[in-house]
């Protein structure tokens, strides 16, 4: 017998057993960070780029390195296809890697994803040789579009970044795990354990947290929890859940009920 | 000689024979460099080729550095 949970997840040829993908912004040092990452077993962990701040004391990177984890950069604050390119080109340069976590943001307040943009700055990035992973819409249409130029995965939001919502539509997460050749990542809107879980058993492929676990009161507890939650997704999944019906279905037999008299 | 280069949005007066590198390692000190990239005029400067690219007046230049974020 198989332990689902000891599966690999593969995305463009890269296996990962860990899938729990841990976004690191939010954590208000690298001590806390660096003990996340380890009750958070991930293996994979997004960075950003922002003008270099001279005063800065240590590097991010020396934190990701000391825990083993490779880097997952992402083009966090661009609003159009331009600025995601250039952005994924500086962070090829900065990394040495080809991944890219594509944002492309469309509103300030919702900062949801703008399809059109993000569409076409997928494809040139695909043309240019990256692993693209883009956050998207919940549109199961968009990620169908996602996939068709070449991206690697694709990365519905369960709910805006950082609302701790949940899954919003797990019917069209649903939808788009039916029809995806890709690895689909549930990104952004996780709050606690229960969402994970929730992103697991729908079927998604991995989950990616940040705030839910950066933000918590405990982010080590946090990180364990979500940790386990994904693992209990992901057997819940495999195991297959009953049917969801309206009225009562007895679990104890209904027959050899014993009659009392008497009473009345 | 000088020159007036924008550096991370901010005019900045600099001797000539300004390069890539000397500007990067002024802002990185210690760090050398490291998760560190360049984009000069809204066009990404390889690492190889900060030492030999001038900077001319007028030049906009982007050094960013890895943080936390996503």
């Amino acid at each position: 017998m198989t332990d689902p949970t000891h599966d690999t997840l593969e995305i463009a040829g890269r296996k990962l057993r860990s899938r729990l993908i841990l976004g690191t912004g939010g954590f208000t040092n690298h001590d806390l960070l660096a003990r996340a990452l380890e009750a958070s077993g991930t293996e994979l962990c997004t960075v950003a780029l922002r003008r270099v701040d001279p005063a800065a004391r240590g590097s991010i990177l020396d934190v990701l390195d000391a825990a083993g984890v490779q880097v997952l950069p992402n083009t966090a604050g661009c609003f159009t296809a331009r600025d995601a390119i250039v952005t994924a080109q500086l962070a090829r340069e900065a990394f040495q890697t080809e991944w890219i976590k594509l944002e492309v943001i469309g509103d300030e307040r919702t900062l949801l994803p703008d399809a059109v943009e993000l569409v076409a700055a997928a494809e040139a990035l695909v043309d240019d040789g990256f692993t693209v992973l883009p956050y998207t819409t919940d549109d199961p249409v968009l990620a169908r579009r996602l996939e068709d130029v070449g991206c690697a995965a694709v990365m519905p939001l369960g709910s805006p970044i950082g609302s701790g919502m949940g899954i919003c539509n797990p019917y069209n997460i649903a939808l788009v795990i039916e029809q995806a050749r890709v690895p689909v990542i549930l990104d952004a809107g996780v709050g606690t354990a229960s969402d994970a879980a929730q992103a697991m058993e729908l079927g998604c492929d991995a989950v990616l947290c940040a705030s839910a676990i950066s933000r918590a009161h405990d982010p080590v507890a946090m990180a364990r929890a979500i940790r386990l939650a994904v693992d209990a997704g992901v057997l819940a999944r495999g195991a297959g859940r009953i049917p969801r019906r309206r009225y009562a279905q007895a679990s104890t037999p209904e027959e050899g009920v014993p009659v009392f008299g008497g009473a009345g | 000689m000088t020159l007036l280069v924008t550096v991370n949005g901010a005019l900045r007066e600099l001797a000539a024979g300004a390069t890539v590198a000397s500007i990067v390692d002024e802002l990185t000190g210690d760090r050398r460099g490291r998760g560190v990239a360049v984009a000069l005029g809204g066009e990404v400067v390889p690492r190889g080729a900060w030492s030999s690219t001038s900077l001319s007046d007028g030049a906009e230049i982007e050094v960013v550095q890895a943080v936390q974020g996503g």
